[in-house]
């Protein structure tokens, strides 16, 4: 991450990647390069994207969340559950927001906890607060999907400005945020030194478990905006929401070329990961090319994606 | 080994070296960091290979393809940082990679035979059972040359072999070496410390910038020439040191205890240097650890400047005004992602700003440093990890200096780095007694404490046993007090 001019080339690659497979839908398809359609891919990613967000943090920090799926679909119960009491809507609105976003920086906040002060392995906290939120979502709305929702609930998650859909504007901002403060704040800085080396950063006088329990809060704040996002798209309170989300946005950190062992990767590198990946979707979409291969392929992709950049990296060393 | 070339894309790492071993030998390898002696062994192993030149054992020409191909002409490498796995037991880690085979599963009654010959050979006893993990460093050492032993070893490579061992098992090592050299081994030996050299070579090969400067029999030179061959100028003085004016009392330490430590008390004045001496687990690193915050403390206080201070983390410390420099600098100083720029100011950021980072006013210090400190390469932006020993020494410096600290504790400050890095930390240690910082220097090379510090705290088995003038110190009694014999 030092080096201004590697730093550019390792997001370089997967950036040549993207718009190598933008021309090759666009002569492929009449359609794909419209703006209806890009503006639709924006749409479809801005969800997955916005975790990854937040799984990029984690990541860096050489950790790994598991729960956020889980954490979109109880989020997004919170949030629907709220909207149901009887009262103003625009009352109701952002009480319901503040309280679907809470939800998702307390389940951070027990992943930090049990990180830091309990010494267990990121990834084994966050299993099992996956099947415990799931479990949980299934429990509390007894397996049925919150409904009657007041209709203003959906211009969240379906409202354009100036016919750019909102989801897309809030994932943009989203992005710009975490870039300015991974790249030019103290507390990314620290996040970048957790990952790289814990006890070093430790002993270099970083406050390391306040840094990952914040990166953790952070990661579960941005799950449960996902969340709202997805029920309000879907007008109702699912409980099997984000099912295997955690996945996808792994997928995209890592195609984005972040490192799991930590201290290397960025958010640009992400966000790139996650538009490769949707844009292929909706192009094989497009070409009318079957689910099932679909997942084949990028499954391949994914792969290709991680194996050039090892080898790229032995090639530095 | 003649005419031995490798060439790195812009660089020429070794340059038509000529290295010959005899059976029965030991010849020493020196030469700064980055000279080319890693690079020269790596080859050996057939890790490497050579872009051009030969290898002949017994006169005749070899190709060492990989490190298998070496290991089976008897070749053995033993490097600083040992390839024991840790989990497995002493017996397990010799006979790896030969394990003797029954008819399906390895035969365990003759590995536990094979390692207990090989560790008899060496005239050691270690329990073949026990895990590896467990061991000391020596103890771990020994069973690396177990390992190279139970192969058959003709031609052993140490490389740094007594970094972190103490006196005591360095002797054991030595006669460990004697006794290979006897049996007809052929020995390279790889060490900055000169005086090791001295003491177990038959024969100096010093290599500088990849060349061979000079190869010849040991007795015929001493260590000035030495250095002055290593180092390519002549180092007037090995062990500069500045008299400073004791000062008032900066930090005190009483009746300190902690895991590993018994009622320490100390007091530490401004313009000295207080050396700490003593055996390796003697709680050295650990009084610097607890001063630091890094671990906690049992019982008694500390006194920073007067005012009494309870440091329950590194955070707190530095920001109180206590800065360590951890023994390790690899595992424990640097982060070897990020930059020379990054790792210098990673401990002092509030000084850049309170929520956004002032780039511009990063890039100024780290420069300064880099220029004050004579870091190379100069650009701060490249990563740590291409650094060589000695500037990664000065960049986790450059970083604790910028905290600016009242008292600064350094822990093995010159631990396989070369003379020349060596003597400017000792100028740069000197400088900040000079400015009235309290310096504690924590090192096992009893030479350099008595060089440079004005006081030696002597610890065994966790506590103090005495603190000895410069005057009255020399390293007979220090080694006394630190075995517990007086």
């Amino acid at each position: 991450m030092s080096n201004p001019i590697s730093k550019l080339r390792s997001e370089l690659g997967i950036g040549i990647a993207l718009v190598l497979e933008l021309i090759l839908f666009s002569i492929l398809s009449p359609y794909f390069f419209t703006p209806e359609n890009l503006l639709n891919v924006s749409l479809q990613v801005s969800i997955i994207a916005i975790i990854a967000a937040g799984m990029t943090f984690v990541i860096l920090t050489s950790g790994i969340d598991l729960s956020v799926g889980s954490v979109v679909a109880l989020a997004g119960i919170v949030t629907t559950s709220v909207l149901t009491i009887d009262t103003s809507f625009s009352v109701a609105l952002p009480v319901a927001i503040i309280a679907g976003l809470a939800f998702g920086v307390a389940s951070g906040a027990v992943a930090g906890i049990c990180v830091t002060k309990f010494n267990i392995t990121p990834f084994i906290v966050t299993l099992a607060l996956m099947t415990i939120w799931r479990g949980a979502a299934f429990v509390y709305t007894e397996g049925r999907p919150v409904w009657e929702l007041p209709a203003e609930f959906s211009t969240l998650g379906g409202g354009r400005i100036l016919q750019v859909p909102l989801p897309s504007i809030i994932m943009v901002a989203v992005y710009l945020i975490s870039h300015i403060v991974l790249t030019r704040t103290r507390f990314g800085r620290y996040v970048y030194a957790v990952g790289g080396n814990r006890e070093a950063a430790r002993l270099a006088g970083i406050r390391t478990e306040r840094i990952l329990l914040q990166v953790y809060m952070l990661c579960g704040m941005l799950a449960a905006l996902s969340g709202i996002l997805l029920a309000s798209r879907m007008n109702s309170g699912q409980p099997n929401a984000g099912l295997m989300y955690e996945l996808d946005a792994i997928a995209a950190v890592v195609v984005g070329g972040t490192s799991l062992f930590g201290g290397r990767g960025s958010i640009i590198g992400t966000f790139i990961g996650a538009m490769l990946i949707a844009v292929l979707r909706n192009g094989l979409n497009l070409l009318n090319v079957g689910s099932y291969v679909q997942q084949v392929i990028i499954g391949v992709v994914i792969l290709l994606a991680v194996m050039v950049d090892q080898f790229r990296m032995r090639k530095r060393a | 080994m003649s005419g031995i070339s490798k060439r790195y894309p812009g660089v020429l790492a070794l340059e038509k070296v000529d290295f010959t071993v005899n059976a029965g030998e030991v010849h020493c390898l020196v030469g700064e960091n980055g000279a080319g002696k890693s690079t020269l062994i790596k080859i050996l192993s057939g890790a490497l290979s050579p872009s051009e030149g030969s290898i002949q054992i017994d006169n005749q020409p070899v190709q060492l393809p990989s490190p298998h191909s070496a290991l089976r002409l008897g070749i053995s490498v033993i490097y600083q940082d040992f390839k024991l796995v840790p989990e497995l037991s002493v017996a397990e880690n010799i006979v790896l990679g030969h394990e003797p085979r029954g008819l399906l599963f390895i035969d365990r009654r003759k590995v536990h035979e094979i390692a207990r010959a090989a560790l008899l050979q060496l005239g050691e006893e270690i329990d073949t059972s026990a895990i590896v993990g467990t061991l000391s460093i020596a103890q771990r050492q020994i069973v690396e040359i177990a390992k190279a032993l139970s192969r058959n070893v003709r031609i052993l490579a140490l490389d740094e072999p007594t970094a972190s061992l103490t006196e005591r098992e360095i002797e054991n090592l030595f006669r460990v070496i004697r006794r290979l050299k006897s049996e007809g081994v052929g020995i390279i030996y790889i060490s900055h410390r000169l005086e090791e050299v001295f003491d177990i070579g038959d024969r100096v090969t010093v290599l500088r910038d990849g060349k061979v400067v000079t190869s010849c029999p040991l007795p015929q030179v001493d260590r000035r020439k030495l250095i002055q061959w290593m180092v390519g100028r002549e180092i007037e003085d090995e062990y500069p040191k500045i008299e400073l004016q004791r000062g008032r009392e900066i930090l005190r330490i009483e009746h300190l205890s902690a895991a590993g430590l018994h009622d320490i008390d100390l007091t530490l004045y401004k313009g000295e240097i207080l050396g700490i001496a003593g055996l390796v687990g003697s709680g050295r690193s650990e009084l610097a650890r607890v001063l630091f915050g890094a671990d906690p403390k049992n019982e008694g206080r500390i006194f920073l400047d007067g005012k009494e201070m309870h440091p329950r983390s590194p955070h707190e410390a530095i920001n109180e005004g206590i800065g360590l420099l951890t023994e390790d600098r690899n595992t424990l100083g640097l982060i070897m992602q990020m930059s020379v720029k990054e790792n210098i100011t990673i401990s002092s950021m509030k000084s850049l700003g309170s929520l956004f980072i002032d780039e511009a006013k990063e890039q100024t210090t780290a420069m300064q440093y880099a220029k004050d400190l004579n870091i190379r390469p100069s650009t701060v932006d490249t990563e740590v990890e291409n650094l060589s020993g000695g500037n990664r020494q000065k960049v986790v410096l450059a970083r604790l200096l910028n905290t600016h600290a009242k008292v600064l504790i350094f822990d093995e400050p010159t631990a396989g780095i070369d003379v020349g890095a060596k003597h400017e930390i000792y100028t740069i240690l000197n400088r900040l007694a000079e400015q009235g910082i309290g310096v504690v220097v924590i090192s096992s090379d009893l030479p350099e404490v008595l060089g440079i510090c004005d006081r030696i705290a002597v610890m065994c088995e966790g506590r103090i046993i005495e603190v000895l003038d410069r005057e009255n110190a020399t390293q007979e009694k220090i080694m006394l007090l630190a075995t517990g014999n007086e």
